[in-house]
């Protein structure tokens, strides 16, 4: 105990060793923080959610502090929901089955940059009848100065969807609604412009102030109703941006810690305990049991491991559990048995051994009790070396696609976003956090391994 | 290499004056070792080929595959017959059912597991690996041997190079800083060595997003331009231009550990007895470098930078992934994306073959610059 606490004095005379343990410490914490946070079940639902989970996040957009350190203000996303209490809704009998429903959506844009869609969800209610005849609602569009602009005019089905920027019969109206002092081209002619354009502007700009939504409803049905929700994307999201599914990335980003971390401990853990048993077991027998694990050893590194796991992963399951039990398998006779056995040679020969054999201990008792803990100190430096390599392991094939099927992780999201050539397209955020994420975990644990490895083989030190 | 080399031509002259046999015994003693090691990396690979067979045949992958060839050939056969098209379709099927039964005989699919695993091993040794299900090669044949020697060159030119310059620079810088140890440089060198955390391809993400992404001076991806460059140089040309992004990703993350791991393997080596002795002679450093130096510790760099190949077979598969570079490693990326199960089972047979070559090469290496290896205990080692 003495002796551990020494070793962490030493620790804090290496300044990258310190740093080392602080970044550990930071993603202990965001992954005790993402599991407290957002529960298993609860990130699945958001990461694999599918349709309804992600709709009213903006698509493949970079995080909100991108508008920190520009100047043109680019939009964020509004979402107004009439059943939640947003804007106002005013319901008018009409006779005894019919109602007026009104539902006035106002809100405040003051951005520099126009929205990246437009759309209006209506969740309208009906008697649960065979066919109940459908609602009819008008939008109309007002601008801050007022002008009135109507959109569109339809019947209700029980899940309908209304996309602005999709509508073409607005489109090919829109023109008459483009501003006076506004030149447009053709392709510019869009909804989420158009609508949103300051008259007098040499370029495009949008017109700050308070605009409004009006949905004119009339249902026939006595049990109907109408709610609606208006969402303006944006162009940016929260503090981790959006992918090509509307997700937002800061569910992987948290979720990928505690993963990495748990995989490239668990296996650099498993891999150099059973490595250094068996290194153990080999010298201490020596003879025909040495021969066996050593020639086993040789097979093992011709072994190609990531196509195995490849092919595993492609044949059979690609879970990160299986992976991680193959990875130990495959890596129980791994190179590191020839370091360890020059190390158990020169402890088998040492005198402690030799009374222990006199006094009558049994094989294992000599090599668990005696031998084992011996080399413990050389081990450590080496498994916190090799934790990254785990980490990246794992990054390594959810980029080749062999990802965990449901676990968001930091790997997976470079794929998603190299097959959506995000560095194509110029969306670097999407590579970037994962990828720093990676890098930060990386160097903090090599940062705290190579220093303990200066503590426990102090040849090195001197060097 | 030519390190290696120098350094015995240097002491070449000290074993000649003696007299021309031990010449003989050196060539003796080599040739020995290499009939050895040959025939024991084949054992290597035969299991480990084996090894592999195994678990892609744990789900009866492989006998699918087979299945599946003959089905296709004999129902090819039937279709191409003209004497077969005419006959009613039982009639037709019932041939094509015999004839697939014959088949299955024919290639032991009736036989137990054990047999057929071994015949799949000859198969796979003798690189007979059958026909893909979906992709081909570039010239069209849907054999898994060709689609895979088409791809080796590429892949071989990235990891040769990539390699060679490691090696070589490593081993010089490290030389120099041990000469200045505790200079700014061999600081920096300490400084950086962490970066080995992170592999290869994943600095590629970022070189690609700096130097094609933002600044466009270098090229995302791929081996040559599109379309290929008609002149040899201009075709050389090209190619060092694609190569400039992926080799300096793998020298970012192996570099700076591997220059940091034999700067202290230099350091330690020449605090000897020897060298102090050689330094009190009056040597030239470069001698003392080169005879007391890096003479006795040129085995054990052979045998780690054996080491850092094995690993860096399998982060070239992702590192040509990224680059899109067209060898075997995004082979394998297409094909998995392709669930195309024959490349990828005869891909793993090929980097077991790749690795096991590799070694063996490295083992000559090993067995030319130390004299102390002979076949007994070059085995042991």
């Amino acid at each position: 105990m003495s002796r551990l606490k020494g070793t962490f004095q030493e620790l804090f005379r290496y300044p990258s060793a310190v740093i080392g343990m602080l970044i550990i410490l930071g993603l202990i914490f965001i992954a005790i923080y993402a599991v407290i946070r957002i529960p298993y079940h609860e990130a699945i639902r958001l990461w694999r959610g599918g349709e309804g989970v992600w709709d009213e996040y903006p698509r493949l957009s970079p995080p909100a502090w991108y508008n920190w350190f520009s100047r043109r203000k680019a939009p964020e996303t509004i979402v107004l929901k009439s059943a939640r209490g947003d804007g106002e809704k005013v319901v008018e009998e009409l006779s005894e089955i019919s109602k007026a429903i009104t539902i006035t959506f106002t809100f405040e844009y003051r951005y520099d940059e126009f929205p990246s869609e437009l759309v209006v969800f209506f969740k309208p209610t009906y008697p649960p009848v065979e066919s109940p005849r459908q609602s009819f609602v008008s939008l109309t569009w007002i601008t801050p100065d007022g002008r009135e602009i109507p959109l569109n005019k339809f019947n209700l089905r029980p899940r309908e969807v209304y996309h602005l920027s999709q509508d073409n019969a607005l489109i090919r109206k829109l023109v008459k609604y483009v501003p006076e002092g506004v030149t447009l081209h053709e392709q510019e002619l869009i909804p989420e412009k158009v609508l949103f354009l300051a008259p007098q502007k040499e370029t495009p700009t949008p017109l700050k102030g308070e605009y409004t939504l009006v949905i004119r409803g009339t249902t026939f049905e006595a049990a109907a109703d109408i709610d609606a929700t208006f969402v303006s994307y944006g162009k940016l999201y929260g503090w981790a941006g959006t992918d090509h599914y509307r997700r937002d990335l800061m569910v992987a980003l948290l979720w990928g810690a505690p993963v990495a971390l748990a995989f490239g401990l668990l296996a650099a853990l498993g891999t150099t305990i059973t490595t250094m048993v068996i290194a153990a077991i080999g010298t201490w027998f020596g003879g025909a049991v040495d021969g066996v694990i050593q020639r086993i050893t040789e097979v093992n590194m011709v072994l190609p491991l990531l196509p195995i796991l490849i092919m595993v992963g492609t044949l059979y399951q690609r879970s990160i559990w299986v992976m991680l039990g193959l990875v130990i398998l495959l890596s129980i006779f791994g190179s590191g048995i020839k370091t360890y056995r020059a190390v158990f040679l020169q402890i088998k020969e040492s005198s402690y051994i030799e009374a222990a054999r006199a006094y009558g201990a049994s094989n294992w008792r000599i090599i668990f009790v005696y031998m084992v803990p011996r080399i413990i100190p050389m081990l450590i430096p080496q498994m916190v070396v090799l934790i990254p390599s785990y980490v990246f392991l794992e990054a390594s094939l959810a980029y080749l696609g062999l990802g965990d099927p449901t676990l968001p992780t930091w790997g997976k999201i470079i794929n998603d976003a190299n097959v959506g050539g995000a560095l194509n397209n110029r969306q670097y955020y999407w590579v970037l956090e994962p990828a720093i994420l990676l890098m930060i975990t990386g160097l903090g644990f090599t940062m705290v391994g190579y220093a303990l490895d200066r503590i426990f083989n102090p040849r090195l030190r001197e060097m | 290499m030519s390190s290696a080399s120098s350094v015995a031509v240097g002491e070449q002259p000290l074993t000649r004056v003696k007299a021309r046999s031990p010449w003989l015994e050196t060539l003796r003693r080599i040739s020995l070792y290499t009939v050895v090691r040959v025939i024991f990396l084949f054992i290597t690979v035969v299991i480990s080929v084996y090894l592999t067979i195994l678990i892609a045949n744990m789900g009866g992958y492989v006998d699918k595959m087979q299945e599946g060839e003959i089905a296709e050939r004999v129902a090819m056969r039937i279709m191409a017959d003209p004497v077969m098209r005419q006959l009613p379709v039982e009639k037709r099927n019932q041939i094509m059912e015999e004839m697939v039964q014959v088949e299955r005989k024919r290639l032991g699919l009736d036989t137990p597991f054990f047999v057929r695993s071994l015949l799949y091993l000859r198969n796979a040794l003798t690189l007979n690996l059958g026909h893909s299900q979906k992709m081909t090669s570039d010239s069209g044949s849907r054999q898994v041997r060709l689609i895979l020697l088409e791809r080796l060159p590429s892949t071989l030119v990235l990891f040769a190079t990539s390699n060679l310059l490691l090696f070589f620079m490593s081993v010089f810088i490290a030389l120099m800083l041990s000469r200045t140890y505790g200079s700014f440089f061999d600081r920096l060198i300490i400084a950086l060595s962490p970066t080995s955390a992170a592999p290869g391809w994943f600095y590629g993400i970022f070189l690609i997003l700096i130097f094609a992404g933002l600044l466009g001076i270098l090229p995302f991806g791929g081996m040559v331009d599109a379309p290929p460059p008609p002149t040899p140089l201009e075709y050389a040309l090209s190619l060092l231009k694609h190569l400039i992004l992926p080799v300096s990703a793998l020298l970012i993350s192996t570099g700076a550990v591997s220059i940091y791991n034999w700067r202290t393997f230099f350091l330690i080596y020449s605090s000897e007895d020897y060298v102090e002795m050689a330094k009190a002679k009056g040597l030239p450093s470069r001698m003392i470098e080169r005879r007391y130096i890096l003479r006795p510790t040129m085995p054990t760099i052979v045998t780690s930078f054996a080491l850092t190949l094995l690993n860096l077979w399998g982060g070239a598969i992702i590192l040509e992934t990224v680059f899109n570079w067209p060898g075997l490693g995004r082979l394998y990326y297409q094909a998995i994306g392709l669930v195309d199960t024959p490349v990828i089972v005869a891909e793993t047979v090929i980097y077991a073959y790749l690795l096991a070559i590799t070694v063996f090469m490295l083992d000559f290496v090993y067995a030319l610059i130390d004299p102390r290896v002979k076949v007994g205990e070059g085995a042991k080692q």
